[in-house]
């Protein structure tokens, strides 16, 4: 049996989404809209094709598609990590209220600080 | 070293490399404690993949690529950074028409440049190639679907086109049947067409699936979206993958794939959450037309309204509140007030937590995204099938914005057209409090026998405000 490419394409296309699948099944309700705004950055990945698309030294028709795939690609990828990340932060700070209980009283009013301090 | 060397070891390791960060990336996305190193990492895969990119094509004139670059960095880093977390749906759907346009240009682009600019002699598979023409053709396709698609669950979402509301065109089945099947035939005549002739049936490819997308999307209501949004996440993961058959690219297609099946499962989970099935949701027009059950019993009769200081009073004595938020909240921007009644309600000695539907707001995650932003801890946000035994034992439930997740006749009325979605059971509480501004029905378009039960008082008012009376009264307790 030989494979084409397009044979092994699918190959690799189907047994992909399976590792999907299998590695997000069990997601926490929590994490639904980072994971999909992640997702989303990723799938910003056809900047890779585009970056092929848009080499010129006399811009054609082609060469303008492309560029605009670049365009389009680079603003997922780049706010899709960047907003994932800022979301993500705010799940992970730790809240005033648990330094509270850690401080036993002591600390009515938490700076902004206090909370980043925590943090780290 | 030789760019024949480079393109043939270093850059397919390079690509493999991304591919393996890829996965280690979602794999921790998807777990709290681990999440935000995830995206991270999957970052850092994409940084390698732009770079062995680069080095695939070695020395050419960067000034298109470097300028599309920055511009796309600039306006993504400037969404990513002004975007309200109640405002997360609109800009995932935005993106999600990103990734899809952008497969459907990298795909026209190859199509353009091998076939209309080279003056291919023979026919678009001959230049081509059979797989890659049919390729060329579903990017198209699924790209256009999807951007159009996107746009128009953005519009719906910011309230525009009829408020959300589902639009219903006449005979609309068969308008979409119609317009799939011609979308295969025209992209089937291009692939067998002419090189310079097939231009005409390339447009035309492109005209019907920017039309399809549009005619999927209107006939879906808002308190759908969070299963659009999903399927529209999916779709573009699809597109990506697409456009790696396009290019010949297992990392697109891997990164595509895995995509594709997050926002698959993310779709199938919100189905399950309102006991529906995928098929239903896409047919559309839900609340509106066919009006069977509903009719004739929508006025409401008995319903007792109070004010703050009267809810005030109860949760004086109240040893545990659970808090119900739904898209009301995310619309009020109430966020940060809810925290703060939480906060001098748990100051008082009471158990605060929160009862999140699956499907509140309107994507999923929506609301824990919102209560995060304002430091509500994840722990006290509880899912539905962990929060629903509570609700016996609970005093006072506060409903903020929600309707039709904790509608009791869900579970009691076959006919109804949410029958036997779950709900959270508040009306199991000793008292119920529903904050809203009217009494006019959620998307499914039916009344809420809540508002009637003895045990419910409604307090009409803007979400924030109302909470904000609320935190003035406990104050003064």
């Amino acid at each position: 049996m030989t494979l084409g490419p397009l044979l092994i394409g699918i190959y690799v296309f189907v047994l992909a989404g399976f590792v999907g699948f299998e590695m997000i099944t069990k997601v926490p309700p929590t994490l639904h809209t980072p994971l999909m705004s992640g997702a989303n950055a990723i799938s910003g990945i056809t900047v890779v094709g585009a970056v092929a698309a848009a080499t010129t030294d006399a811009p054609t028709v082609a060469n303008i598609l492309g560029a605009l795939a670049i365009v389009t690609a680079t603003i997922n990828v780049v706010g899709g990590f960047l907003v994932t990340d800022r979301m993500l932060r705010m799940f992970g700070r730790k809240k005033p209220r648990a330094l509270k209980a850690e401080g036993a009283g002591a600390a009515a009013g938490v700076s902004a600080e206090g909370r980043e301090v925590v943090s780290k | 070293m030789s760019q024949e060397l480079i393109r043939s070891i270093v850059v397919p390791i390079i690509y493999l490399l991304s591919t393996i960060l890829f996965i280690f990336g979602i794999k921790q996305l998807a777990r709290v404690k681990t999440a935000r190193r995830g995206n991270a990492i999957a970052a850092v895969g994409m940084l390698l993949a732009i770079i062995g990119a680069l080095l695939e094509l070695g020395i050419v004139d960067y000034r298109w690529i470097v300028g599309g670059m920055l511009i796309g960095t600039v306006i993504g880093a400037l969404f990513a950074i002004r975007v309200q977390m109640t405002s997360m749906p609109e800009m995932v759907a935005l993106f999600n028409g990103f990734g899809g346009i952008a497969s459907a240009l990298v795909a026209t682009s190859v199509y353009w440049d091998l076939v209309v600019q080279r003056g291919a002699a023979g026919t678009v598979y001959e230049a081509l190639g059979t797989d890659e023409a049919i390729t060329v053709m579903l990017s198209i396709l699924i790209g256009g679907i999807t951007f159009t698609g996107s746009l128009v669950a953005l519009l719906k979402l910011q309230g525009k086109l009829r408020k959300g509301q589902p639009i219903l065109l006449p005979a609309r089945h068969y308008i979409t049947f119609g317009l799939l099947f011609a979308s295969f035939a025209l992209g089937g005549i291009a692939v067998a067409a002419a090189g310079g002739d097939s231009v005409v049936w390339v447009l035309a490819l492109s005209s019907v699936s920017l039309i399809l997308g549009v005619l999927l999307t209107i006939p879906i209501g808002g308190a759908d979206m969070p299963v659009v949004v999903s399927l529209l996440n999916s779709y573009s993961g699809l597109a990506a993958s697409m456009a790696g058959f396009v290019i010949g690219n297992p990392l697109l297609i891997i990164a595509g794939a895995m995509v594709g099946a997050a926002g698959l499962i993310l779709t199938q989970i919100m189905c399950v959450a309102m006991n529906r099935s995928l098929l239903n949701v896409l047919v559309g027009g839900f609340g509106v037309a066919d009006g069977g059950g509903g009719g004739g019993s929508d006025e409401y009769t008995s319903v007792t309204s109070c004010g703050p200081e009267e809810a005030a009073m109860l949760l004086e004595n109240a040893e545990s509140v659970i808090i119900i938020p739904g898209y009301g909240l995310a619309v009020a921007q109430a966020q940060h007030a809810v925290r703060e009644l939480a906060d001098l309600l748990k100051d008082r000695g009471t158990r605060v937590t929160y009862g999140i539907h699956p499907v509140a707001g309107r994507m999923p995650g929506h609301m824990n995204v919102l209560l995060a932003e304002a430091d509500v801890p994840y722990e006290e946000l509880l899912e539905m099938d962990v929060i629903n035994p509570e609700f016996k034992n609970t005093d006072v439930v506060i409903i903020l914005g929600a309707n039709d997740v904790v509608n009791p006749v869900a579970s009691k009325d076959p006919s109804s057209p949410i029958a036997g979605m779950p709900i959270l059971n508040a009306h199991e509480a000793r008292s119920v409090f529903v904050v809203k501004r009217s009494l006019s029905p959620g998307y499914a378009g039916i009344k809420n026998e809540l508002f009637e039960y003895d045990n419910t008082m409604m307090i009409f008012g803007d979400a924030k405000k109302v909470l904000q009376g609320l935190i003035g009264e406990v104050k003064d307790l």
